[in-house]
């Protein structure tokens, strides 16, 4: 059951960790985006203009969930079998909300009515909410352990899994998402929108600190108190917690002060952070079990045998680097901003196409979006 | 139970997703094509009908991906048992899939949607050319997982877990190589008839006729090639699986004792225990099909069930005959129409054919009515695939009995059922309501020409896709 940590299996469970990292860094911005877009734009342009932001990464932002997902299943087939049947209709429910929220970025500029455009835009923003809400109970309840007996089988049912303290994690997942989505609205927009945005930040900042250090100390003191802790020492995920809460609080004070580059370089590292500390508190752990330290999931008893790990691991290490590669260009590609068009009904156009925008309208004197603007 | 409810939980998901991908494998495919006409060629027209079919890719791309993620993760959640059992070997494809096809299909979809006018031309048309090739090797993988089940390679069996012995084996499977040429070919199928049926409908209308007309000639042409290499590659299956999964063959034929020089029933009314009431039959047809030869041996169910009960221990090994049967009469049938319907089409929209194709009233309604039977002979194919490998899930290794998720309970399953049945049923509405209007707007102006009139959706911010 033990062996040497540098192992395939500690590589996999750390590689798993740094898919989920990727995945709350990335689509963290745009559940945050799709949560405040009702509350922050004007008129339907600026609700248009909110979800056009995110409109060339969201899918490849999730596609980091499914790696995850597909990663965990050929790597530690029974941590993949056992979280996801245990947490059965936490995950419908994520499944429905991510279903309505890509649906509803394809349909809801489809039509122009006013109702239709409500029920999408609806559809959006809960599709966003949700998962933002549930990732963190989700991760909390990893962390803080669960009723796994022998099998494995997780015997909580959904009641299990709503325990306080993942509430906790719930709320301080959705402000630090919302927070994460706020700046990179404010960095992505012009004018009112973006000061908007900005001040929805810099209101956001305060609770999302007070949240994650509640979150913090409420788990430490939980996971110092049960049988058996992991195998790195406390001090680990305390100090990547304590990492996530300065970040957080610079962010605060960058975006007060305009700098929203950086600030939203800091949410993200708050986002690395805490999501390295829920890894770094489970190690070697993969599902804690709070009946007895035996039936815990681990690296070990989890894993795939050596031969798929490795072939995995070869998979991994050649195609890894083009798809960051790739990923990172579009970022580039995309990375102006968004300017409102002047309003006036002799500046809506044909339909858009799909191909995007209309080659007429870039690079415009009366600049459409996206156009090239300062930053 | 709560075995049968994950079943059709199962079956109502992945039916679902599949109606969605054939379509955007192949529509991917014809949209790059068109637009690589127009590049090569400064082709206005081209370039309006890829921006036109681009619509209905993208609006049914979306489909696909919302309705993947459950496929992605429901194994986890409603076939536990199944997934340790099998996760070392099945798990590795899928997140292969994940790596290699749907970053590249999402980041390049992205360029492609917001990088018109952005990008360089050339740059932007291999964006879609990526999309293509991502949606098709997501098909391999997916399948390389598919035909592990079907005819499980390259494992061996620890403590009741089926271990990876050979990768290399596990791509290199006979079943993955067939039906992965088959499903593609499927899917090329199904969006030529979509691309020939909704040109049809526009001509009926009388819209941009001229330029429908290259629509339906070059659609047409693709459809037939590929409908010969579908029965071509279909045909080589079925004989893979006399070989592999004897059962599924007799029971496709509802051939209840073996025989040899067996003859090949068209079309049984009564039933299908062996007395019909009526059947139309040619001498000597499945032993053609099923062994490449005129007096070919033909194993029946009876003996068939026989020898599994001693091989596997008792139990009945006899899938659902009547819906093998007539899955794969209407597959194949099917099959045989719409190359019937797709060589004429493409003979009739020649150049120098003596008819010109938007006159034949008559024909173009026929494929307007078309556009369904590829989506019904995609899933009368799969149906027939799985229902037809019962009760295994794993052919020989494990029972589908065998596979649920134990600790989830029957009330959450019929709960999750049900939510999925609704949901889905209803954006099904919403899509196609969608596709229709999207295929029966007229072209977008040239490019270059904008603000003239176009048919759409009436006022659009420039520039904003969302
Ligand atoms: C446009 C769709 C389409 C058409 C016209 C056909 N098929 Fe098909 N068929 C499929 C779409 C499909 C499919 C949905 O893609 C399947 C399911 C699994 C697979 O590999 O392909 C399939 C499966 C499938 C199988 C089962 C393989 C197995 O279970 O191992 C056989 C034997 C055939 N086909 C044979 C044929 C023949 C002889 C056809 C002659 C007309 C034919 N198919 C036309
Ligand atoms: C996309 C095309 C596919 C369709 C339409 C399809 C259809 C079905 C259907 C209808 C069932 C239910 C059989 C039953 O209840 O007796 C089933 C079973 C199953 N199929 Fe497929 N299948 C497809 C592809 C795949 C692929 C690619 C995989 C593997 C990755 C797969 C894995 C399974 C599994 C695990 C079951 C067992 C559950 C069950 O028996 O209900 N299927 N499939
Ligand atoms: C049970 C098996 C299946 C699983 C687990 C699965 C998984 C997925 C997932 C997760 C997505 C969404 C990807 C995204 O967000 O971009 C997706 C979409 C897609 N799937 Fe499936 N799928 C299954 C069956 C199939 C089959 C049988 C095929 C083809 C033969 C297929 C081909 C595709 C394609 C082409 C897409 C298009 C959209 C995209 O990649 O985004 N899938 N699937």
């Amino acid at each position: 059951m033990t062996g040497p940590v540098a192992s395939l299996n500690t590589a996999w469970f750390a590689l798993i960790g740094v898919l989920w990292t990727g995945y709350f860094v990335l689509e963290g911005f745009d559940f945050g985006v799709g949560i405040l877009s009702p509350l922050l734009a004007a008129d339907d342009v600026d609700r248009r203009i909110t979800l056009n932001a995110i409109g060339p990464f969201w899918d490849g932002n999730e596609v980091w969930l499914i790696v995850a997902g597909g990663a965990t299943f050929a790597a530690f087939p029974t941590w993949y079998a056992t979280m996801f049947s245990g947490f059965y209709l936490a995950l419908f429910l994520i499944l429905v909300a991510l279903i309505l929220r890509g649906a509803a970025f394809e349909y809801r500029a489809r039509r122009d009515r006013l109702s239709w455009r409500r029920t999408w835009g609806a559809a959006h923003a809960v599709g966003s909410l949700l998962p933002a809400i549930l990732w963190g109970v989700a991760f909390t309840d990893l962390v803080r352990g669960l009723d796994i007996t022998k099998g494995p089988h997780y015997v909580g049912g959904f009641a299990g899994l709503v325990h306080p303290i993942a509430l906790v994690g719930g709320v301080a997942s959705l402000l630090v998402f919302s927070l994460h989505g706020a700046v990179f609205l404010s960095l992505k927009t012009t004018g009112e929108l973006r000061r908007r945005a900005r001040r929805a930040a810099a209101l956001l900042a305060a609770p999302a600190f007070v949240a994650v250090a509640g979150l913090g100390a409420w788990t430490g003191v939980t996971i110092a108190g049960s049988s058996r802790p992991g195998a790195l020492s406390g001090a680990v995920p305390a100090a990547l917690v304590v990492v996530a809460l300065l970040a957080l609080g610079a962010g605060g004070l960058l975006i007060a002060r305009g700098r929203e580059g950086l600030a939203f370089g800091t949410t993200a590292v708050a986002i690395v952070a805490l999501s390295a500390a829920a890894f770094a508190a489970l190690f070697p752990r993969v599902m804690v079990s709070s009946v007895t330290a035996r039936d815990s999931l681990t690296v070990w008893n989890a894993a795939s045998a050596h031969e798929t790990l490795l072939v995995m691991t070869v998979v991994a290490a050649i195609f890894t680097p083009f798809v960051l590669a790739y990923q990172a260009w579009t970022y580039w590609v995309f990375r102006q901003r968004l300017t409102r068009p002047p309003a006036g009904p002799g500046q809506t156009a044909g339909p858009s196409s799909p191909g995007g925008s209309p080659a007429a309208v870039q690079g415009d004197a009366a600049p459409a979006v996206p156009g090239p603007t300062s930053r | 139970m709560t075995e049968l409810l994950d079943r059709w939980q199962f079956g109502v998901t992945i039916v679902y997703h599949f109606l969605f991908v054939p379509l955007t494998i192949g529509l991917g495919v014809l949209v790059a094509w068109m637009q690589t006409l127009a590049y090569r060629r400064k082709d206005a027209d081209w370039d309006r009908l890829a921006r036109f079919f681009g619509r209905l890719f993208l609006i049914n791309f979306a489909m696909g991906v919302v309705t993947g993620i459950v496929q992605e993760f429901q194994f986890g959640m409603n076939w536990s048992n199944y997934s340790i059992f099998v996760g070392n070997i099945f798990g590795a494809p899928l997140a292969m899939e994940g790596l290699l096809a749907f970053f590249l299909e999402s980041t390049f979809l992205g360029l492609w949607i917001f990088g018109r006018g952005r990008l360089s031309e050339r740059v932007h048309l291999a964006c879609i050319w990526l999309v293509a090739f991502g949606s098709t090797i997501s098909a391999l993988f997916i399948l390389a997982a598919n035909a592990w089940m079907q005819h499980p390679v390259g494992f061996r069996i620890v403590d009741h877990k089926a271990l990876l012995t050979d990768i290399w084996a596990v791509f290199a499977n006979s079943t993955l190589w067939e039906e992965f040429a088959h499903t593609v070919l499927a899917a090329f199928v199904t969006a030529a008839m979509v691309v020939v049926g909704v040109s049809a409908w526009q001509m009926l209308k009388r819209r941009d006729v001229r330029i429908f007309a290259r629509a339906a000639t070059l659609a047409s042409g693709f459809a037939a090639v590929c409908l010969v290499a579908t029965i071509t590659t279909g045909d080589m299956q079925a004989r893979l699986m006399d070989e592999q999964q004897p059962m599924k063959m007799a029971a496709a034929e509802a051939l209840y004792n073996t025989a040899s020089g067996a003859s090949f029933s068209l079309l049984t009314i009564g039933n299908l225990s062996g007395q019909p009431i009526f059947q139309i039959r040619v001498p000597h047809l499945l032993s053609l099909i099923a062994d490449l030869s005129y007096d070919g041996k033909v194993q029946g169910i009876n003996q068939l069930q026989k020898a599994e009960a001693k091989k596997y221990g008792p139990g009945s090994y006899v899938p659902v005959i009547w819906l093998t049967y007539w899955s794969f009469r209407l597959m194949v049938g099917l099959g045989i129409v719409m190359l019937v319907v797709a060589a004429w089409t493409w003979w009739l929209s020649r150049k120098r054919s003596r008819w010109r194709l938007e006159d034949c009233r008559r024909t173009l309604w026929v494929l307007v009515a078309c556009i369904v039977a590829p989506f019904a002979a995609n899933t009368f194919g799969w149906l027939f695939t799985e229902m037809g490998r019962q009760p295994w899930i794993v052919y020989g290794l494990m029972k589908t009995s065998q596979a649920f998720s134990p600790t989830v309970g029957t009330g959450s399953v019929i709960g999750t059922l049900a939510g999925f049945t609704v949901l889905y049923s209803a954006l099904g509405a919403v899509d196609v309501a969608l596709m229709r209007r999207a295929a029966r707007q007229s072209l977008d102006p040239p490019a270059g020409e904008e603000g003239a009139a176009g048919g759409g959706s009436g006022e659009e911010v420039a520039g904003l896709v969302y």
